[in-house]
């Protein structure tokens, strides 16, 4: 009499035991970036304070003829940048391994790692679906599984494309450890069918937008909040008379790229995705005015959605509005992604909803 | 970076963008976005230098930015608090639990937080905010597509991305080649003086502004929902219909402007209604499949169709929707009163009390019963219906699964006066029992729990009620609300404009070919220069492709010599560069 077939025991069983492996994995790849950053504690090189100092002999104004030789083609030009008035002009820090070979090799293993436990990952997500056959998204296990997975993914696909950002990567396998660490415990849930208010098409649209979304604005989160970190080490450092940062801050701060690089990393991330979060709640409205007559009801996850939309868009105000620059922004940018990370867990186990999901 | 020092240790100017590079660099960097300036200077005294100041504020970013923030503070407690237009039940039980913080809350308007004074006066400022700024930035940005591009600066070598390099063309060729070439590449270029002032990406600025533009849309289109909708709940038992007049529906509500003489005509009869429910695992009992099958007409004399209502896919119907919300069963039962007269025959909606298993509470009244002896005796019945009954072990009325499995209906049995008569509405799924006397059987109170088919005699021969079979029922929420096609239009160019706000960079850029003497020889320095809304990675990339596109009609000069890097003091002596490639400078000066 049941429609929808039954979930596939096995493929169930192998996506949780890819799950677990999975964690293993990132467990040691989470080891090796560890490793990675205490021998690169031990560098002497590449200190900030030191590239500081060799920064000031540098005039900001040069400018540079692009020429080659004595023959009269034109090469791809040099062209000088400037940093805009105010600015520190403070290079990148030399990342996690702070230029030390043994450093780099950890890191290039914990790299390696990262890539394989997410192809577990991956694997035990796309078994879950496949035991279902649906879109893996229908519990707060689903959703935190996938949401680690993308974060991962993203950070991979920043790798290849060959950006600057593995000093990301210790806090977000740390991170994402945990995430699936309370997916496997508290949130676990069987796979099953799902209720019929999510048979529906705007479930793959909506919802993996919201996953998208979340799972890139929390590398952006995790940007900002070292900005923080990193900007008032160089504002120390740009203030010779005033208290210093201490020996660890500077060992741990000194190898993240500057305050200035974070901030567009994160702004960058941040810009980019609002479009996306405010597709997916455009998309939510549609399949709510499907499934429930009205495409806003202010029910306490529309609602929440409403005020991380909101406070993303102050933080993108706060950018254009002069003295709301740099800290103000980026604490805006925080508060905007603890309404998110509130309305996933606050709102699912605290809140009661019409956005219930099967056995939390 | 020692320079820098005395700047303040605000590290606010950190990241200071291009924009304020503009201060540095006069005209050249104004207007390149039509953002309002910050103003806080106090005004003159006189009530209209005060309205102007108050206005000012008013549409400034920074109070648009404190409104922002009041929003998404104020729009919190609304998800915390149960609200009366989501479960009012919710908010009667709130207000008995907590007596004091529910009249606070009351006074506050916290249980109806999106129509409260405090929280619409929130929304109007930001949008009366946005509309202030949205005017003039919009006559402003006409204004800046009639006007020019801004000259070249003096000193092209402050900006933030700048290149040079020196040929024997002739200054006049190379700059009219220039302006082709910036032409060319869509930018709108002009020359002025020894220099090509040419602007790109004004697309950005539209798209700002319909993102604005589309919020106000949807705020009007909201507005226009909420003023003229209607909306009405109906529970129809299997076999019965519904038909679009006000006295047919069990509630109904509508915007101020909702005209109840001119509704649509249009109705329908449900025919089935299907439930099937997960029979095993962990999720036993979820619903897995709803659907009610109903037939429908529109228009006066419309025809009649088929079709099934499901909970994704609503009836859309005459301008209304009709939504499948709930569902329950309803024992369909026959009453026979003293005379042995059929004084009630169907079925009878009862109502989940327990939404999982449908353990349902439910009466049936029967206001025409009367005794042997023909004396008035209003029968009234009260009692549970469960769909799988546990068993007799278990003791208790309460189902174990929400199908049809073992259904059992247990009931008491009241007469006297139901008070139906007294012309007080009263609720059908309710006993006023004031007037009401339970039967009772040897001191106890008359109950019985009755298989389908079974009957309940009631003492003195005052008749029987027999339960004859169960029918389901579905609740069904029609909706009316115009404006969803404006909403849906703002919400889209809202997002069309926002992602051109956020892609498109607008940039300017300055070509400057000027002819200059060096060691006796006439050569021509070309010099270029980028500036952007903001510091980008991509305009010093543009730049490059600039520069090398402009490469053919004013290529390098043949002998240019390492000394050209004349206007660069600081660099060391140059090294006779005889080597494979150019000496980098910027490397050099990096180190
Ligand atoms: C309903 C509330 C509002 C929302 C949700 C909102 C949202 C946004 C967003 C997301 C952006 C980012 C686009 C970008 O960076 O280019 C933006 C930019 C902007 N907004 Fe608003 N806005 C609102 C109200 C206002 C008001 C009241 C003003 C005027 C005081 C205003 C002025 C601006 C300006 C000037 C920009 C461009 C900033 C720039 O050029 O970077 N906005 N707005």
């Amino acid at each position: 009499m049941n429609v929808a077939a039954a979930a596939n025991e096995t493929l169930a069983h192998n996506s949780n035991l890819l799950v677990y492996s999975a964690m293993a994995v990132y467990t040691l790849a989470f080891l090796a970036h560890m490793a990675e950053w205490v021998f690169g504690s031990r560098s002497k090189v590449g200190r900030t304070a030191a590239a500081l100092t060799a920064q000031v002999k540098a005039p900001a104004t040069v400018s540079v003829v692009a020429q080659k030789g004595g023959t009269a083609v034109l090469e791809r030009p040099k062209v000088i940048t400037k940093s805009a008035a105010g600015s520190r002009e403070v290079p990148d820090g030399p990342g996690a391994a702070g230029g030390t070979e043994k450093g780099d090799l950890y890191g290039r293993i914990a790299v390696s790692l990262t890539v394989l436990a997410w192809a577990l990952h991956v694997g035990g997500v796309i078994t879950r679906a496949l035991s279902v056959q649906r879109a893996p998204w229908g519990n707060m296990y689903e959703f935190s599984t996938t949401f680690a997975a993308v974060a991962v993914g993203f950070y991979l696909l920043l790798l290849t494309l060959k950006k600057n950002v593995r000093w990301i990567g210790l806090p977000l396998v740390t991170t994402v450890l945990l995430d699936l660490g309370l997916a496997v415990t508290v949130l676990y849930t069987a796979s099953d069918q799902l209720v019929p208010a999510l048979h529906s098409y705007w479930l793959w649209i909506h919802v993996s937008c919201a996953i998208i979304s979340g799972a890139v604005l929390y590398l952006g989160a995790v940007a900002t909040l070292l900005f923080l970190f990193r900007d008032r080490y160089e504002a120390k450092l740009a203030d010779p008379t005033g208290d210093q940062p201490g020996a660890f801050a500077t060992s741990v701060l000194e190898r993240l790229p500057s305050a200035a690089s974070l901030d567009k990393f994160a702004y960058r991330i941040n810009a980019t995705v609002f479009p996306l979060w405010t597709f997916t709640i455009i998309a939510g409205a549609i399949w709510a005015e499907a499934a429930w007559g009205r495409y806003w009801g202010w029910d306490p996850k529309e609602v929440w959605s409403f005020i991380t939309w909101v406070a993303y868009a102050g933080y993108l105000h706060a950018r254009a509005t002069a003295g709301w620059k740099g800290r103000k922004a980026a604490w805006l940018g925080l508060i905007a992604f603890a309404c998110y990370l509130f309305n996933y867990y606050g709102v699912n186990i605290f809140v009661t909803g019409l956005h219930s999901y099967a056995g939390v | 970076m020692s320079t820098k020092t005395d700047t303040p240790r605000d590290p606010d100017t950190g990241a200071a963008a291009a924009a304020d590079a503009g201060s540095d660099l006069g005209a050249a960097g104004s207007q390149l976005s039509t953002a309002p300036t910050e103003d806080v200077t106090f005004p003159s005294l006189g009530p209209l230098g005060w309205a102007r100041w108050f206005w000012r504020q008013l549409t400034s970013m920074r109070v648009a930015l404190l409104l922002l923030f009041l929003l998404s503070i104020g729009a919190i407690p609304g998800s915390l608090i149960p609200q009366t237009s989501i479960d009012p039940v919710k908010v009667d039980q709130f207000k008995v639990e907590h007596s004091t913080l529910g009249d606070i809350y009351d006074k506050l308007g916290m249980f109806h937080v999106y129509s409260s004074v405090w929280f619409s006066a929130i929304y109007l400022l930001l949008f009366i905010s946005l509309i202030g700024c949205i005017v003039p930035r919009s006559w402003q940005f006409v204004g800046q597509l009639r006007g020019r591009p801004p000259g070249a600066p003096r000193r092209l070598t402050r900006l933030p991305a700048y290149t040079t390099w020196r040929t024997d063309a002739d200054p006049d060729e190379v700059l009219a080649a220039a302006e082709r070439m910036l032409k060319k590449r869509r930018f709108r270029a002009h020359r002025a003086g020894t220099a090509v002032a040419a602007e790109k990406g004004y697309l950005r600025e539209v798209g700002n502004l319909v993102f604005h533009i589309a919020l106000i849309v949807m705020l009007v289109a909201f507005a226009v929902g909420s003023l003229w909708k209607s909306e009405g709940g109906k529970l129809i038992t299997e076999g019965d219909g519904f038909a679009n007049s006000l006295t047919q529906y069990d509630d109904f509500k509508s915007g101020a402007f909702f005209d109840t003489d001119t509704m649509e005509p249009f109705g329908f009869t449900l025919n089935k209604f299907v439930a099937t429910y997960e029979r095993s695992g962990p999720q036993k009992g979820t619903p897995r499949v709803f659907r009610a099958d109903v037939t429908y007409f529109s228009g006066a004399d419309g025809k009649e169709h088929k079709t099934p209502i499901e909970v994704n896919t609503p009836l859309d119907i005459a301008g209304s929707k009709v939504y499948l919300l709930s569902h329950g069963y309803a024992p369909e039962v026959t009453v026979k009163d003293g005379r042995g007269k059929v004084v009630y025959k169907g079925a009878v909606p009862f109502l989940p009390q327990d939404p999982k298993n449908f353990t349902s509470t439910g009466v049936v009244k029967v206001p025409g019963a009367q005794t042997k002896d023909g004396k008035r005796n209003q029968l009234g019945f009260q009692g549970f219906f469960v769909p799988t009954f546990g068993g007799k072990g278990s003791g208790s009325m309460f189902s174990q699964f929400p199908a049809l499995d073992y259904p059992v209906l247990t009931l008491t049995a009241y007469h006297g006066d139901l008070g139906v008569d007294s012309g007080l509405p009263q609720s059908v799924y309710q006993l006023q029992k004031k007037n009401l006397k339970q039967y009772k059987v040897k001191g106890a109170p008359l109950a019985k729990m009755m298989l389908p088919g079974e009957t309940m005699k009631l003492p003195n021969g005052d008749g029987s009620i027999q339960f004859t079979g169960i029918k389901n029922w579905a609740s069904f929420k029609i909706t009316h609300q115009p404006g969803n096609g404006l909403a849906l239009t703002g919400a889209v160019a809202a997002l069309l404009g926002l992602a051109g706000s956020l892609f498109i960079q607008r940039r300017r850029v300055w070509i400057r070919a000027e002819r200059v003497t060096e060691n006796g020889i006439g050569i021509t320095v070309v010099e270029m220069a980028g500036l952007g809304r903001s510091e980008s990675a991509r305009l010093p990339e543009e730049l490059a492709d600039l520069a090398l596109a402009l490469e053919p009609d004013a290529p390098l000069a043949p002998n240019a010599a390492p000394g050209t890097e004349s206007d660069t003091p600081s660099q060391d002596p140059a090294e006779p560069t005889d080597s494979d490639g150019p000496a980098d400078p910027s490397e050099g000066a990096r180190a």
